[in-house]
């Protein structure tokens, strides 16, 4: 079972990395691009389907290690390998 | 037919000739297997053969009474006294950083250091010596955020700081950037390693990161030209992990305090093939490797994948045999792998095995004794002519001259790159970047060393071999600038294509150029390296001789006593004033305005000169007789004096002895501007003294002015430091947006 | 005054820190492993820059949830003083002594300078012998310095006086052009509500030997050393 954790910088912070990136994009001629935000994408490998306990683990890693909780959020899905 | 073809495929693919795979049955007795195949192509490269270059890298001058080892290992080393050695070395990273900017000058660096570490020196400073074509263009843009984010990242995150290096910009480079690297480190004399293998069934040991399959043919990769082709070549960068790496320098380091270690190499071009024949060759004996044993990233590699990996941040030991727990015990501190991946034997073969099977089994010695040396044929290169009517511009426009010249990409102010090093980190760095050579202390101790790059383009263009002199006599003077004593050299090569006789021709007078002033100023060459086929669709560069310098200062308590100087010093020429305008970055960029027109024969070198006025540099030092000090270098006296005094916030005023109105246009212009040999500038509020000093050793001090503030004074004219400092500190910012 | 200088994997200024302690205090610290649970006391814990963990992940990260750091909150409960430089700083802001957070600086690139650095707070064993905003140089080197926390946080950070430093200019100016990372308020460093625990991105212990530079740095060290005997 693969999990796939998708961090990115809350709302309210400001992202540089992808405005700079917003720019390039701009330039380069993909002018309707009106925003990007980046983050990082987390990729777990389980040996096997996980049980109501283990999403709970997988939960809490998110928040006490994956995430900055102040200035991070996440979005855990789930994938058949 | 097929079979003739696809021999040739192969060959092709592997960068060997005929007559090579020829040589390589002779070897073997029999027709190699694509494994050993792979190995011989690996090991017979232009990279790690050095098959062009040899014959003439023989006869450079590798020897002093202070040299504990010279070319040959993974660094040079040079005693400094109190039981300390210094060990440095310079590499190139040409062609993966064109391909890949970060990850090809990140693992630049990553493996030069390995190099410096490797001998049991913990690596103390970092140079960088980077060329790129035309800062308009968007490429060269991004190659240079690339490239100094990737030095930037992998050396701060070793906690190394990057002190120095140089950064020019030409459009003989538009195809072909450079990236060399430069580490040096300090060990003690009593506990230095070499790769030298040894004893009868002692362990070979692999630690670090696991192998995967990056940079395969790297090696290969390096000894062939660019052309449409290359943009398929891009899997073959390796990827950095600088964090790896500090584990690995850490276990390294603690591991050779004890005295376990038999011998070690770092894995670097070529993986664990290189290293491992290397180690057995030199210490003439065999190697036997189980591949079963190597750790490895990805399922199913082969055999041939393992052995020609270019995976980062490996290490081969080779441990005295029963110390292979205490040692586990280290590697497993810092959360390295480390695996006994084989054993030293007595056949003087290397022999790869594989579950339970001898997959390869090539003579070492043999080998290595039949390593291609090529004798390329090579024609001298054309002598220019001198410029007959150049037409100089007015006096009165001095000003404007002054703040077009320090504006210019390879004159101004290089701050936007070294403030991305962290420069400070490790504590001990005395002079950090800004003009001239770098300081940095000998931790705990008052010695500390300078360490300078240095090649001028103009002039090697102009000719290779007084080019290369005066690349080594500009690190020289750097050095001793400073306060400190040459003691040895370092040099990165970087040429077009050998095969081409007027290449070949260039490298040829560029080695002779160091064997010539390396000699004439007793200075050895202790290390180097030779990166070759720096061409695109034989549109080549041009020759670049990197001359890395280190001086030794015996007593910082001398240096820098006030790191401020006040008005009213005298400043000073050492040497005559200057009558050379050909080459010179005045000529190149004010007179015929970058239109890249051929800039005559380079400046006159006089080696008489430079031991002259360098001795009389050093020792005024000595009697602190000097404040600050200068080599008058590119860009002229009043440039190289500028730059002294910018960030210092202190302007002077020319004498009107020095240049005024009643010269003509031409000689005040080659005055101030002209670039010549052996000069240095002098700040000082000891000028009695000095000038006597100077008067009985009958060499030239010509005073050019006083320091004053605020602004600067020439002629008739006034500039204001103020606008001068910004016009030469942002002037970058601009250019790279 | 017994002093430890944690090392985690990664860590590069611990050698910097128990050189520049030494040096100006007489007192040689101990290196303490980032595995060890348990280890005697110390009067003062610091928590040195470098890249622990590669700065993988994100800067202090890691590190936060090594071995030591369990037995290092306990301690910071009791009053001893720990001090987080550059990345101690950013272990501590993911270990939750410290409020607020360090991103990526704002001009995406790692800067290495001299600093301005006000001294916003000079009542605290850390800064007690500098003068009411004075102004300093010290050096930063960072890529991830930008220090950020929600509106509540910094009312908090005013009200209790827990701002420490903050990048200006030479007057002792909160300047935009002063910000080297886009710090919210030119925040440069910070102490907790207990005035015990302090973090900040400058490195005092690269500017604690006139020849470096500058030695700006030497009365950080004896204000706590004086603080505490």
């Amino acid at each position: 079972m693969k999990v796939k954790i998708e961090v990115m910088l809350r709302d309210e912070i400001l992202d540089p990395q992808g405005n700079t990136i917003k720019k390039s994009l701009n330039n380069l001629g993909f002018k309707r691009v009106t925003s990007v935000r980046q983050g990082k994408l987390i990729e777990i490998n389980l040996k096997s389907k996980p049980s109501i306990q283990e999403r709970q683990t997988i939960k809490k890693m998110c928040e006490d290690v994956l995430a900055n909780s102040l200035t991070e959020k996440y979005k855990i899905k789930f994938f058949k390998k | 037919m097929d079979k003739k073809n696809n021999l040739k495929n192969l060959l092709d693919i592997h960068n060997l000739s005929q007559k090579e795979y020829q040589k390589i049955i002779q070897l073997l007795k029999r027709e190699p297997n694509k494994l050993e195949l792979g190995i011989f192509s690996a090991m017979w490269s232009e990279h790690c053969s050095y098959k062009s270059s040899k014959k003439w890298l023989k006869k450079l001058p590798t020897k002093s009474k202070h040299v504990i080892c010279g070319p040959g290992e993974n660094a040079g080393i040079i005693d400094i006294g109190n039981n300390d050695a210094v060990v440095f070395k310079i590499e190139s990273h040409n062609h993966p950083s064109f391909l890949e900017p970060f990850q090809g000058s990140a693992t630049g660096v990553g493996g030069i250091l390995r190099d410096v570490f490797t001998m049991g020196a913990r690596p103390i400073a970092i140079l960088d010596s980077l060329r790129f074509g035309e800062i308009k263009k968007k490429k060269q843009k991004y190659l240079l955020s690339g490239v100094v984010s990737g030095i930037s990242n992998y050396g701060n995150c070793m906690g190394i700081p990057t002190v120095g290096g140089e950064c020019f910009f030409s459009s003989n480079y538009n195809n072909n950037i450079l990236v060399n690297a430069m580490a040096i480190g300090l060990a003690k004399k009593s506990k230095l390693f070499f790769s030298k293998a040894s004893g009868y069934d002692n362990p070979v040991v692999y630690v670090g990161a696991k192998t995967g399959k990056d940079g395969i043919h790297g090696a290969t990769m390096a000894s062939a030209e660019f052309d449409k082709n290359s943009k398929l070549k891009k899997p073959t960068v390796q990827v950095g992990d600088p964090f790896t790496e500090k584990l690995l320098m850490e276990a390294c380091l603690e591991l050779m305090q004890t005295n376990m270690v038999v011998a070690i190499q770092d894995m670097g071009a070529a993986g664990l093939t290189c290293s491992s024949f290397e180690m057995a060759s030199k210490g003439k004996c065999g190697i036997e490797l189980n591949i079963n044993n190597v750790p490895i990233r990805e399922k199913n590699m082969t055999p041939y994948e393992i052995m020609l990996s270019e995976s980062q941040e490996r290490m081969l030991i080779i441990l005295k045999k029963g110390t292979e727990q205490k040692v586990k015990k280290i590697f497993n501190k810092w959360d390295l792998n480390m695996s006994i991946i084989g054993k030293i034997t007595n056949t003087k073969k290397m022999i790869l095995r594989k579950d339970n099977e001898t997959i390869a089994n090539i003579p070492i010695e043999l080998t290595e004794k039949n390593t291609p040396e090529y004798n390329r044929s090579w024609i001298y290169p054309k002598k220019r002519k001198k410029i007959k009517k150049i037409i100089f511009p007015n006096k009165k426009e001095i000003k404007k001259i002054v703040f077009k010249l320090l504006k210019d990409e390879n004159l101004c102010s290089k701050k936007w790159i070294w403030e991305q090093y962290d420069h400070m980190v490790m504590c001990d760095t005395i002079k950090p970047p800004s003009y001239g050579a770098a300081i940095v202390r000998i931790h705990n101790t008052s010695k500390a060393l300078a360490m300078t790059t240095d090649c001028n383009t103009n002039y090697c263009d102009a000719d290779p071999f007084i080019g290369t002199m005066h690349a080594v006599s500009e690190s020289r003077r750097n050095i001793i600038a400073t306060g400190a004593v040459p003691i040895a050299i370092t040099n990165n090569l970087n040429f077009g294509n050998p095969e081409d006789k007027k290449i070949m021709g260039q490298f040829v007078m560029s080695v002779k150029g160091i064997i010539e002033s390396c000699t004439k100023y007793k200075i050895p060459v202790i290390s180097g390296n030779v990166s070759l086929y720096n061409e695109t669709n034989k549109s080549h560069i041009s020759p670049t001789p990197v001359i890395g310098m280190v001086g030794l200062i015996k007593n910082t308590k001398k240096l820098y006593k006030n790191n401020t100087i006040k008005k009213n010093y005298k400043i000073f020429l050492v040497g005559k004033k200057s009558t050379n305008i050909f080459c010179s970055a005045f000529l190149d960029k004010i007179i015929f305005k970058n239109t890249k027109r051929d800039l005559g024969p380079p400046p006159p070198l006089d080696h008489k000169e430079e031991i002259k006025n360098g001795n009389f540099i050093i020792n005024s030092f000595k009697k602190d007789l000097i404040s600050f000090c200068n080599d008058s270098g590119s860009g002229g006296m009043l440039i190289s004096l500028i730059k002294m005094v910018i960030d210092k916030n202190i302007g002077f005023e020319i004498n009107q002895n020095f240049v005024n109105n009643t010269m003509t246009n031409e000689i005040f212009f080659k005055i101030l501007f002209g670039e010549d040999s052996g000069k240095y500038i002098v700040i000082t509020n000891n000028e009695r003294k000095l000038i006597n000093y100077a008067k009985s050793n009958k060499i030239n001090l010509i005073e050019i002015g006083k320091t004053v503030k605020n602004n600067i004074y020439i002629n008739d004219e006034y500039i204001s430091l103020i606008k001068l400092k910004d016009n030469y500190e942002e002037s970058f910012f601009n250019y790279i947006k | 005054m017994k002093v430890a200088v944690v090392v985690f994997p990664g860590s590069n200024c611990d050698r910097d820190i128990f050189s520049a302690i030494k040096k100006i205090t007489g007192t040689k610290p101990s290196y303490l492993w980032h595995k060890e649970k348990n280890f005697s006391k110390f009067d003062l814990i610091v928590l040195p820059g470098g890249y622990s963990y590669g700065d993988y992940l994100r800067c202090g990260a890691m590190a936060s949830h090594s071995p030591i750091m369990n037995e290092i909150k306990k301690r910071s409960k009791k009053g001893i003083p720990i001090i987080g430089i550059c990345n101690g700083f950013q272990i501590l802001t993911e270990s939750k002594l410290l409020l607020g957070s360090l991103l990526q600086n704002i001009n995406l690139k790692f800067v290495c300078n001299k600093a301005k650095i006000k001294v916003t707070n000079n009542r605290t064993i850390f800064t007690n012998k500098y003068k009411n905003n004075e102004v300093l140089k010290i050096p930063i080197a960072h890529m991830e310095g930008r220090f950020y926390c929600d509106k509540y946080t910094l009312k908090k950070l005013i009200d209790n006086e827990q701002i420490i430093f903050q990048y200006c200019d030479i007057k002792g100016n909160l300047k935009d052009a002063n910000n080297p990372n886009g710090s919210i308020l030119n925040i440069a460093g910070i102490s907790n509500l207990s005035g015990n625990v302090l973090g900040m991105m400058p490195h005092p212990e690269r500017c604690s030997e006139k020849i470096l530079g500058g030695n700006s740095g030497i009365r950080f060290f004896e204000s706590i050393f004086e603080s505490f005997n």
